[in-house]
């Protein structure tokens, strides 16, 4: 029994079906992730020098807060397994606002759960990446647009923002291909992508060599094509 | 002549270590004051405290009317009327020469993008780059980095420019431009405060020079007088380590 290339033309269909499933969860949730990721790692820095420095009155409570929550969150996501956040966002978080709320059959489908498993996840590392990369911006620069008089907004959209983003490529690079793997554990959840897909097909025919081979050949693209879009975005930048 | 800048019995300590002590100084309109003195001596931090890069621990500081600390959530409007240059240019490296001086009269004085245009090349026109305007900092000299940087100080219209060691990273064949740039600013009648090791800088463009010992100042008078006739034993012993 050699590795017979026509159940991988048969397996085709439902794979890129699959695929695309895989390719949606994947986007939304680095997009949201990178969303959520700034906003933490933003809020981890809060009141620091690395964003021009100490607040004064009400904001520096709320700073100080701001940097609890963050790193609450950071750690509460980093020390967990994505499959128990998984199996936590759709199966306990149901009933625990049943329990807390009293409010019955608020669940996620299985997709939604998918997603935001990989939103809060990937939010939690890109975080650590936006705060290495913000914290990496030479602090003369900082200090030269502070000196200025501009806003701390302004200061974070203009000076440090498009300086941080270039550095924060590649290790965001890193962090969308893990999640774009991550998607994988989702079968435990019953979402159908591209693992799932490849699992139920294996389980018809047994064939278990053309089919795991055309499965990894279809998560090698899609993360080859992950690559791609981001050595283009480094490259426009241009930060010399 | 109003007094611009009024330090009050200013200290200012980073922890438990003091480097300024009971400073009481006042400075005019039109001044234009040179700081010396060895490193360690509080110079740089006196200075940053001018425009709350440092705010000061002790004692009250009156920029352009606002009181520090008391009024330090109003840090911006001092920001806004004074401009700073610094030892390692800081210019921003995503930015062309042009978009550098530019981003002062945009984001502070709210001018659109053409009228921040019209301001910016005037003046890389006054201090020698209008040819390099499209350039980034990456591509241009340390002298003409520093010299853009002054432009860009100078956009904001400040009243008052500070210049933390302007020459100290350039090459001697560099330093003279970006002299020749501060003399030119100097003459405009603009206030400034410069820390510099450029003795010449003092005695031809300086109208007063402070002498920084300890975290105090040590001396305070002409700086032609001062130079020429150094009476403390630690300006003269100090004026001979610069070489002068």
């Amino acid at each position: 029994m050699g590795f017979e290339f026509k159940y991988v033309v048969e397996s085709i269909p439902a794979l890129l079906q699959g695929a695309k499933l895989t390719w949606y969860i994947t986007i939304i949730g680095i997009v949201g992730g990178l969303a959520l990721g700034t906003l933490a790692g933003l809020m981890r820095l809060a009141g620091t020098s690395a964003v021009g420095g100490a607040s004064y009155g009400h904001f520096r409570w709320l700073a100080i807060t701001s940097q609890k929550v963050a790193i609450g969150y950071i750690e509460l996501i980093r020390g967990t397994p994505i499959i128990v956040q998984a199996m936590f966002i759709y199966f306990a978080l149901p009933m625990l606002i049943e329990v807390t709320t009293g409010y019955k059959g608020i669940r996620f489908d299985a997709l939604t759960a998918a997603i935001i498993t990989i939103i809060i996840n990937a939010g939690a590392y890109m975080a650590e990446i936006v705060r290495g990369a913000v914290q990496s911006v030479n602090k003369g620069l900082v200090e030269a647009g502070m000196a200025m008089g501009i806003s701390r907004l302004q200061l974070i959209t203009s000076v440090i923002g498009p300086i941080a983003f270039k550095r924060a490529i590649p290790p965001l690079g890193n962090q969308f291909i893990i999640s774009l793997k991550d998607t994988s554990l989702f079968i435990v959840i019953g979402v159908g992508e591209l693992t799932r897909q490849g699992q139920e097909i294996m389980a018809s025919n047994f064939r278990a060599l053309e089919i795991w081979s055309a499965v990894a050949v279809c998560y090698l693209i899609m993360t080859t094509a992950l690559a791609l879009i981001l050595k283009f975005m480094e490259r426009r930048i241009k930060i010399i | 002549m109003s007094a611009l800048i009024e330090f009050r019995d200013v200290g200012k300590s980073f922890g438990p270590v003091e480097v300024l002590h009971n400073i009481d100084l006042t400075i005019d309109q039109g001044e234009v004051v040179v700081l010396v003195g060895p490193s360690g001596s509080g110079k740089s931090t006196l200075l940053r405290c001018i425009n709350g890069l440092e705010m000061v621990t002790s004692g009250e500081l009156v920029v352009d009317g606002i009181h520090l600390p008391r009024q330090k959530r109003r840090i911006r409007e001092v920001r806004q009327e004074v401009g700073m240059v610094f030892q390692l240019f800081h210019l921003f490296p995503h930015m062309s020469a042009l978009d550098n001086v530019a981003f002062g009269p945009r984001k502070v004085r709210g001018m659109s993008r053409e009228e921040a245009h019209d301001v910016a090349k005037d003046l890389l026109k006054k201090v020698g780059l209008d040819d390099r305007s499209h350039h980034y900092p990456a591509e241009l000299s340390g002298g003409q980095q520093q010299r853009v940087a002054i432009a860009r100080a100078l956009a904001i219209n400040p009243k008052i420019m500070l210049f933390d060691e302007p020459t100290s990273a350039l090459d001697p064949e560099l330093r003279e431009e970006v002299l020749n740039v501060m003399i030119a600013v100097a003459e405009q009648g603009i206030t400034m405060v410069v820390v510099t090791h450029e003795m010449s800088f003092a005695s031809k463009a300086g109208s007063r020079l402070l002498f920084m010992d300890g975290g105090r100042i040590a001396e305070d008078g002409d700086p032609q007088t001062l130079l020429r006739n150094p009476s403390s034993e630690r300006l003269q012993n100090f004026l001979q380590h610069v070489g002068y």
